[in-house]
């Protein structure tokens, strides 16, 4: 068995009397897709907001491996830019980009924690810094060429389309260079078209290699996707297996009763 | 345009101005000789212009609004929304020619003219570089900082007080002075930083009046109200030299000071650190979750906002050459800050623009400088609703690969 690349054991998550999330374990391995699945409210943001470092979690443990380096963190207790550091980049269910930037400078922004030019070295433009800046623009305008978006590279963020949008959020997360890449409902509120690009896209990404960890309510996209599935309800996983395995499992079809599972 | 209901809107704001204005326009009371004079012309004329503005203001509404909607086409400016002056900024052959002839109008500039007007222009060049300033931590980093004159104070009375006890001259001072200024906003910021917006502002505010009202009542550190007096001027290897000269001298030294600042924040604002502060104001968790560390990020524009305050207030004690407590009153900031939002936020061009006339308008205007609080407010008002970019706005840059050199606008 290898050693999964996230390993989050017992997590809880209380907002005053609220458990938003109990107890959750979950792992995902290298090259793996995983989808979180589960009805509004379960608290599937929440549980990226915990493992982000963007919320305290009550209790629990998350622990990413880094292969190359063969170590493992404790991401627990560390602040959102320093879990990014450390190799987990995600995006937002409600789209997040700094919308008066550039698509390009959205993307460079991005590669702020892979550099380290300060002060000194934007007033001197030394050859180190220059090398730097270079290396920033050339690794974004490829990741943004990959993602399809070079076209727009430089309208301002908030003028892109819809879908546009939402994929440069990928391109953005991409740019830190992440082991475990996190997609909050990439799909939410996209046309049939865009969808089915975006499912060539992230299947693209993984290819390469790309771990990822999804949230997502399209069914059909989770069914094609996903190499394994959580499934969660009240903060609670109440299943976990492969597409096969949750698509006739009974607990899974009660949590959503009245929503249709097929695919 | 003119039915019926529109002239009746009019109406009622007119008379609205009229009853709002009414003591401070038409009623004077005369102290010395103890009466009262009634002007009434002063109530017609307020309400012929306040009917007439308010045709104005709603026409440019209008317009406003048939703008947005059939934007996209008809529109003369390029995509990115650039205005001229980006423009010939851009092209190198312009830019140099207008560089330089600005610079060549700013060297003879005390030849040509007074003693005053020097003076005046010298004013309004610190008020560039303050602006500036505060650009970095309101514009780039949009951080709102209300006690920005703090800062400002931390540099003067470090000049003032080195020379009062120590006898230490201006340009040990001067560095002496900006490096106080921007410890003094890294103690501000660990604990203030954390909060946001309006809270922010407050506490900014707050602390602008500490420093003032410190000074005020420290009589035995800061001479208390009646201020620091004999501080000397600008001094050139020890020669001595005459009134007119000394202020000669300090244009020159603002100049050269100006010139450096918007060296340091168009290279600033154009590196790794200036996009991480424009990401910050943009989205602070998204940047977060960048990997930008957003403490780190925002003491450090918040320090070099400051200071640059602390060097003007340094150079500011030398010029008028005695400092009180009044001169850092909260509407400096307030001030200052219409100066960064009047010119167009994050852009420098638009800062400078916005500083000469804030500063210089005012001067010439003698007769309107009574009403200068009051134009202030209304521009202000005027600009957020028709212009919300400032005069100038801010352009993001492009960039181009092949040769991997870097495309135009250099300076926004
Ligand atoms: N900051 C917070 N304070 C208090 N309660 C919160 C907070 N964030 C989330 N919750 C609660 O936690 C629960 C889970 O919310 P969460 O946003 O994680 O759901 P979700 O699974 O992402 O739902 P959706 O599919 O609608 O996005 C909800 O009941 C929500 O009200
Ligand atoms: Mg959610």
């Amino acid at each position: 068995m290898q050693q999964p690349i996230l390993q989050v054991s017992g997590l809880t998550m209380d907002f005053g009397g609220i458990r938003a999330l109990n107890n959750l374990d979950l792992d995902v391995n290298e090259g793996e897709i995983v989808a979180l699945i589960g009805p509004n409210g379960a608290g599937k943001t929440t549980f990226f907001n915990c493992v982000t470092g963007i919320y305290a979690p009550t209790k629990g443990e998350v622990d990413l491996y880094h292969k190359e380096k063969n170590r493992v963190v404790s991401l627990l207790g560390m602040k959102p830019n320093q879990v990014t550091e450390q190799g987990l980049a995600r995006t937002f269910q409600n789209i997040r980009l700094f919308s008066q930037m550039t698509v390009l400078e959205n993307v460079m922004i991005g590669r702020h924690c892979r550099t380290k030019a300060f002060i000194l070295g934007a007033l001197l433009r030394d050859k180190k810094t220059m090398q730097e800046e270079d290396e920033i623009i050339q690794t974004s305008h490829e990741i943004l060429t990959k993602i399809g978006l070079q076209r727009y590279e430089n309208e301002i963020a908030e003028n892109l389309p819809y879908g546009a949008q939402r994929r440069l959020e990928i391109a953005r997360a991409l740019a830190t260079e992440p082991v475990l890449l996190l997609l909050d409902e990439p799909a939410a509120g996209m046309n049939p078209q865009e969808t089915i690009e975006l499912v060539n896209l992230i299947q693209e990404i993984a290819s390469e290699g790309q771990s990822i960890l999804l949230i997502e309510h399209d069914m059909k996209l989770v069914m094609s996707l996903s190499d394994r599935i959580f499934v969660m309800d009240y903060g609670k996983k109440i299943a976990q297996g492969t597409p096969e395995e949750i698509r006739n499992n009974p607990a899974v079809i009660k949590a959503y009763l009245g929503e249709e599972v097929d695919a | 345009m003119f039915t019926f209901e529109e002239l009746k809107r009019s109406f009622l704001v007119s008379i609205w101005f009229v009853f709002l204005t009414f003591p401070i326009m038409v009623i004077r009371v005369d102290s010395i000789e103890k009466t009262v004079q009634w002007r009434w012309m002063n109530m017609v004329y307020v309400a012929i212009g306040s009917f007439i503005l308010s045709f104005v203001f709603r026409y440019m509404m209008q317009r406003k609004e048939m703008k947005s909607e059939d934007n996209g086409d008809g529109d003369k400016k390029d995509k990115t929304g650039r205005s001229f002056i980006h423009r010939w900024l851009a092209d190198p052959k312009y830019r140099n020619a207008i560089l330089g002839s600005l610079l060549a109008a700013a060297i003879i500039f005390p030849h040509v003219f007074s003693t005053y007007q020097t003076s005046i222009m010298t004013t309004a060049l610190m008020y560039v570089v303050l602006g500036l300033g505060l650009n970095i931590v309101v514009g780039l980093a949009g951080l709102l900082d209300l006690g920005y004159v703090a800062f400002y104070a931390v540099g003067a009375y470090t000049y003032a007080l080195l020379y009062h006890f120590f006898g230490v001259g201006f340009w040990v001072a001067l560095p002496i002075g900006g490096l106080l200024a921007a410890l003094f906003g890294i103690l501000l910021g660990i604990p203030v930083l954390r909060l946001r917006g309006d809270y922010l502002a407050i506490v900014t505010l707050g602390f602008g009046e500490i420093i003032r009202l410190v000074m005020e009542n420290w009589g035995a550190f800061s001479q208390g109200p009646s201020g620091v007096s004999n501080i000397p001027r600008p001094s050139f290897f020890g020669i001595d030299m005459s009134l007119d000269t000394a202020l000669v001298y300090t244009y020159y030294l603002m100049i050269l000071l100006v010139i450096f600042t918007i060296f340091f924040v168009n290279r600033l604002q154009d590196s790794r650190l200036g996009r991480a502060w424009i990401a910050l104001r943009e989205d602070e968790i998204a940047c977060q979750a960048m990997g930008i560390d957003k403490m780190k990020t925002k003491l450090v524009a918040f320090s070099l906002g400051a200071f640059w305050a602390g060097i003007v207030g340094v150079i500011f004690a030398a010029k008028t050459t005695f400092i009180s407590p009044r001169s850092f009153t909260f509407i400096e900031s307030a001030i200052i800050l219409s100066i960064v939002v009047l010119g167009g936020m994050g852009s420098i061009i638009g800062v400078i623009f916005g500083a000469l006339i804030l500063i210089l308008l005012p001067e010439y205007l003698r007769a309107l400088s009574e009403y200068r609080m009051l134009a202030f407010g209304a521009i202000l008002v005027c600009m957020m609703v028709f212009r919300p970019q400032g005069i100038i706005g801010s352009i993001r840059r492009t960039y181009t690969y092949q040769n991997r050199k870097k495309a135009d606008g250099e300076v926004s």
